[in-house]
């Protein structure tokens, strides 16, 4: 999932503080799960912000809406008809789902009320952790299942460098060396064997490198 | 026991501490409440293993929030005492209601009382 984490509130007040009809749309999917976007946080913040401008003597109209989605065309045309009640968005999806509603609607200022982070697994309630660059070439057939381009501090495909000590990265001794658990898996996997292939130079151009990127398939088109 | 505490005082039961959420106390304080405070089992002796635990976090949470909105972070506490401690209900009941009143109404009930 993408994990984000909430903005400081003191920041969201700062974007929003000329608006005077503003609406919270929080997000069903990644955010929920990583707490910082759903309907719950939607909740939360819209209150504190109600209280903070009662506090300050202004009068502003904050609703609350969570959609199932902000990456989708048909769930970001349920709002169309209640667009005209705002002048303002905080959307508390991740940067796809603010983006999208910007593109969609033109007119009103849509401001992001979580930092997006990563592709990443919940580890455990509270902790979040990378496991995706979405390099659009996946390697991760001949790793073991774990990726050095997200996981290696270098993204080196053939591994470790020198950086690594007793399993850990030299850039942390809290982060495991990617290289050292791919090794681990091989051998747990009885396919060390295939370590030893050298992996050839990557094709980056499906990455961040090539621009922004796109999927086109024809197959599923209508 | 026949003991006495602030009758200004309205108390919300849940089944746990562990169901309160830091919605609830932000909502408590936007409908007009001067404090609030959570009142769960004693540390270690939560029959949900960490629902007190769970509860304490969330107040410091909504303290944060309160804080940053200019409510007072103060105004939301935390107590633990054991369900036989009545007299200790009493005594946090009193020091609340204490705690409140040297803080004065809460500005938002005032915010509301001006805006309407």
């Amino acid at each position: 999932m993408i994990v984000a984490d909430k903005k400081p509130i003191e920041e969201i007040i700062e974007e929003i503080k000329n608006h005077e009809k503003i609406l919270i749309l929080g997000c069903n999917e990644c955010v929920t799960v990583c707490e910082a976007g759903g309907k719950k946080e939607v909740g939360v913040l819209a209150s504190a912000l109600r209280m903070y401008f009662l506090n300050q003597g202004k009068q502003v109209k904050i609703d609350e809406i969570t959609l199932e989605r902000q990456c989708d065309h048909e769930y970001l045309e349920e709002i169309r008809d209640r667009m005209d009640q705002y002048d303002a968005v905080v959307s508390l999806a991740c940067g796809v789902g603010v983006q999208f509603m910007a593109e969609k609607y033109h007119s009103t200022p849509i401001y992001p009320g979580v930092n997006t982070c990563f592709l990443g697994v919940t580890e455990e309630r509270g902790l979040w952790t990378e496991r995706c660059q979405a390099c659009g070439h996946c390697i991760l057939a001949s790793t073991g299942g774990i990726c050095p381009v997200a996981r290696c501090a270098k993204r080196i495909l053939n591994g470790p460098c020198g950086g690594s000590t007793k399993g850990k990265c030299e850039i942390d001794k809290e982060i495991d060396c990617a290289w050292q658990l791919i090794i681990d898996r091989l051998k747990a996997l009885d396919r060390l064997d295939e370590y030893e292939e050298l992996c050839p130079l990557k094709d980056w151009s499906t990455d961040r490198a090539g621009g922004p990127r796109k999927v086109v398939r024809e197959d599923v088109q209508q | 026991m026949r003991l006495q505490y602030p009758s200004n005082i309205k108390i919300i039961l849940v089944p746990c501490t562990g169901k309160v959420d830091v919605l609830y106390i932000l909502r408590a304080f936007e409908k007009g409440a001067d404090g609030v405070y959570v009142v769960g089992c004693l540390e270690g002796d939560c029959h949900f293993d960490n629902g007190n635990f769970r509860a304490r976090k969330r107040v410091e949470q909504a303290q944060k929030i309160l804080d940053v909105i200019g409510v007072g972070g103060e105004r939301a506490q935390m107590y633990n005492l054991s369900s036989s401690e009545a007299p200790r209900f009493a005594e946090i009941a009193i020091e609340m209601d204490e705690k409140i009143r040297a803080l004065g109404p809460s500005p938002i009930k005032a915010a509301k009382q001006k805006a309407a």
